[in-house]
């Protein structure tokens, strides 16, 4: 019983950090643009796939790690640059048309390079389970879950004791206002973009050991993840974190309790309940238009 | 009401665009491709009342044309239903549905309602996936053939009839709607919410009002490809489907009719075009994409439009 | 017969009391001014009199209808129509389509009818489309009446917001800072045009800061300070209160 409850628990808590790390990206770049990426799950593909052929080019792990996920910032930076910055002022859908046209090409690219089949990474330290009250604990979940933390207070850090940081939240408040403060609005932008391409690629390389990783890996990674997002409030970086475990776990305690089949709808059903009832997300900012 | 009225002129134009099409269309192949252009338009019409003119977002209406198409397959597959009697019953039931869902769900804005849509739109898909007692899940499921009180459409030229017929029809009643009090009402809702209210538009109402008729909308079309392409998969419902739609109608103009048709051709014959590139195809689609959004970014037609108007000053 | 009675408004944001008990009447027929520093609560009044929010205590009547809680678009079919302050001009339409908009109850909107395209909606449509046209002229932009709203000028909107709120056909108008941000020429042009509007015999309702326009206009002003009544009055009667002048017009104030 307790060790079937734990086992759902800890498949949950590890898909549930890289649908926190997505949507957090979700949520930084929303917070200094308004644009929601859709491309955010290609991050997650790119840094895996990445690490498959640094892997078989003989690099020793960490290396392979750490160039994957520098590989994926840079994307990152160039999506930005190349897709974003030039439609700054286009509306809503004419921008998530785009970044789905950069998933869309993303994932193209990632099926010209390394083809459609699915690959495997080999776990960062030994594959074998360790016993937790009768279910088995994958080490790579306690990676999981030690890299999540460590960037939850890294990001802490950054955004509420470096002068960067702090200017990056003044730009979601009011972007106008920033440019003329002397804050270069440009420059936080495209730092979002990187700073949330790392945050994808970085959960890319710690759940590709656990999952397969193809170039289609990115689409419902992405999509779950911005429910993460949705259901912290837009904008809200800790929310999305809490989203994003909320939907693991549920994910996993109805694939496990109820029906393996409707697993992949139980993110959508919690955002639409929640959205239905308060409309601005669990931790969203409430406010009331001024008119 | 001269030619160049966009209703009288633009309706002639498509009407005579419809009439001498199929002398170009040399064999199956682009019979094929230019009827499901014509069943995307249908849907694109609907589609861009409630994006372009109402300026609503949906990214899961694929969910109302799989399940038109569903209505269709089960109803005549399983229970012999009559056809036309199964397609009505689609339209019916997704319109209850769309009207259920509608008013909890346009209640939210932006970003917010883009979501609700997508999660709307990604359920139903999973459970035509799921359910295969009734769908025959994933693998999809055969359609018989369409027919009315005993007579079939034979043949490619027939269905081409059909469709572009109800084209017609759908564009004719679309550029009514937008050309009346409840077409401003629905530019007001875009242009000022507020604003709209105080001056007795009930938004909430008018939303809901074009989301479903809109999805029933796309409910007919849908019944319309599932006899005509003879086989369904759930992929009819899917995500991507959703977002084609609404990229078609971004891509040929918001609030243009006649765009959402430029934008159902173009989505449907390029990635047939594409093929050419074959392990590029969808690098080079998405390139396409981005491209087309950046630069064009109020859509196709009124950025020619813009370009006409300039050019004849 | 009063038009409008506010009875014992509250309305509370979070911890801010907007506005507090607050009651006031405004009689058929008269040029009512809100006057008040910024924050006083002024354009709250608004939004809870068209229904835009719901008051936390209180009631509103109109022609003792109770009106309170009711949403806007209700409440235009009473004949209580409104402008903006920061404007909301439907800036995806015409000049004359946003005036239409105003139109809206009175042109034929079934929806049915409007999708065939059946000849009463397109007569009715017609007949108004002649009346937006008028209507525009009567506020001084016959010039424009063929433009794109978003091809117009600061000053025109202004004029044609009003216009919009005038197609509603109503029998209460409520103006929310008409003359901010125009020049001394244009406060002026605004201010016949409410006499012109007023002379008509319609019941304005206004919130300014200007107040030469205020004074030139009104027949009645109530002063708002901390979302409280501080005085209500004719002209001259708050002029020489010293409330009012400590809280808001200053000394330079009573010589305006």
């Amino acid at each position: 019983m307790l060790a079937e409850f734990l086992q759902f628990l800890f498949s949950g808590v590890t898909v549930g950090a890289t649908y926190a790390l997505v949507g957090l990206g979700f949520s930084i770049i929303y917070n200094s643009s308004h644009v929601i990426n859709f491309a955010q799950g290609e991050f997650v593909m790119i840094a895996g796939m990445s690490t498959v052929s640094l892997l078989a080019l003989g690099l020793p792990m960490p290396i392979a790690i750490l160039i994957a996920v520098m590989i994926t910032t840079a994307v990152g930076l160039l999506l930005e640059k190349l897709a974003v910055e030039p439609a700054r002022d286009a509306s809503i859908v004419t921008l998530i048309i785009i970044t789905i046209g950069a998933s869309i090409f993303l994932r193209g690219a990632a099926e010209v390079i390394w083809g459609r089949d699915f690959h495997s990474v080999p776990p960062f330290t030994t594959n074998d389970p360790i016993l937790v009250g009768g279910a088995a604990l994958l080490p790579q979940t306690v990676w999981i879950v030690l890299a999540t933390l460590v960037i939850i207070a890294g990001l802490w850090w950054f955004f509420n004791r470096t002068l960067t940081g702090k200017a990056m939240l003044a730009t979601a408040y009011n972007p106008m206002v920033s440019r003329l403060m002397g804050i270069n609005t440009k420059f936080i932008l495209s730092l979002s973009f990187g700073l949330a391409a790392m945050l994808g690629g970085t959960a890319g390389i710690l759940i590709a050991p656990i999952s397969l990783t193809y170039p289609s890996v990115g689409v419902m990674l992405g999509l779950k993840g911005f429910c993460a997002a949705i259901l912290g409030g837009l904008g809200n970086p800790m929310g999305a974190i809490a989203g994003g475990l909320i939907v693991g776990v549920s994910e996993a305690m109805t694939a496990g309790y109820i029906s393996s089949a409707y697993k992949d709808a139980v993110a959508f059903i919690i955002i639409l309940a929640v959205l239905i009832v308060i409309p601005s997300g669990l931790f969203g900012a409430r406010g009331t238009e001024r008119v | 009401m001269g030619l160049w009225h966009p209703r009288t002129g633009g309706l002639l134009v498509l009407a005579a665009v419809i009439a001498i099409l199929p002398a170009f269309l040399a064999n199956a192949f682009y019979y094929d491709v230019i009827i499901l252009v014509g069943i995307n338009a249908i849907v694109c019409v609907g589609l861009n009342l409630l994006i372009g003119y109402a300026g609503q977002i949906s990214l899961g209406h694929a969910a109302f044309f799989g399940l038109g198409a569903y209505f269709s397959a089960v109803l005549t597959g399983t229970y012999d239903w009559p056809p036309l009697a199964a397609m009505l019953s689609g339209a019916v039931a997704v319109g209850a549905l769309s009207f259920a869902v509608a008013r909890p769900i346009l209640k939210l804005r932006g970003h917010y309602l883009a979501m609700g849509t997508l999660g709307l739109g990604i359920i139903i898909s999973i459970a035509l996936n799921r359910e295969a007692w009734i769908t025959g899940g994933p693998d999809g499921m055969a359609v018989p053939s369409f027919s009315v009180l005993g007579w079939e459409p034979s043949g490619d030229l027939t269905w081409y009839g059909i469709v572009g017929g109800l084209l017609l029809i759908s564009v004719w009643l679309a550029l009514n709607l937008v050309d009346s009090p409840v077409g401003r009402a629905l530019r007001s809702v875009h242009g000022s919410e507020v604003a709209a209210s105080v001056a007795g538009v009930d938004v909430i109402s008018y939303k809901v009002l074009i989301f479903v008729v809109s999805a029933v909308l796309a409910s007919l079309a849908g019944s319309l490809f599932a006899h005509f392409a003879g086989f369904i998969t759930p992929d009819e419902a899917g995500f991507i489907h959703s977002i084609e739609l609404v990229t078609m109608v971004v891509l040929g103009g918001m609030a243009s009719t006649y765009g959402a048709i430029v934008g159902a051709a173009i989505l449907t014959i390029l990635p047939q075009l594409l093929t050419v590139f074959h392990d590029f195809e969808m690098l080079v689609f998405g390139g396409i994409l981005m491209g087309t959004m950046i630069f064009m970014r109020k859509g196709l037609v009124p950025s020619l439009a813009a370009l006409v108007t300039r050019w004849r000053r | 017969m009063t038009l409008l009675r506010a009875e014992g408004l509250h309305k509370v944001f979070g911890a801010v009391a907007a506005i507090q008990d607050l009651s006031f009447t405004v009689s058929p027929g008269t040029v009512h001014s809100i006057i008040g520093p910024n924050g006083a609560g002024k354009t709250t009044l608004f939004n809870l009199i068209t229904g835009l929010y719901q008051p936390t205590e209180g009631r509103i009547y109109f022609e003792d209808n109770d009106i309170t809680a009711q949403p806007p678009h209700v409440l235009a079919r009473h004949g209580l129509s409104r402008t903006f302050q920061n404007l909301q001009i439907f800036l995806n339409m015409t000049a004359l389509d946003n005036v239409m908009v105003g139109y809206h109850l009175q042109c034929d909107s079934r929806f049915l009818p409007s999708l065939l395209r059946f000849p009463s909606v397109t007569r009715r449509d017609a007949e108004y489309r002649e009346r937006a046209a008028e209507l525009m002229a009567f506020v001084g932009l016959k010039d424009y009446v063929k433009a794109d709203a978003s091809a117009m000028p600061y000053g025109a909107l202004k004029r044609l917001e009003i216009a919009r709120a005038l197609a509603v056909q109503p029998k209460m108008l409520l103006l929310d800072e008409p003359a901010a941000g125009l020049n001394p020429a244009e406060t002026l042009a605004i201010d016949a045009l409410i006499q012109k509007v007023a002379d008509r015999g319609l019941t304005v309702v206004l919130v300014e800061h200007d107040m030469r326009l205020v004074w030139a206009v009104s027949n009645r002003i109530l002063v708002l300070n901390y979302g409280r009544k501080l005085a209500e009055g004719t002209g001259p009667e708050v002029r020489a209160n010293p409330e009012v002048v400590a809280a808001y017009l200053g000394e330079g104030g009573r010589d305006l």
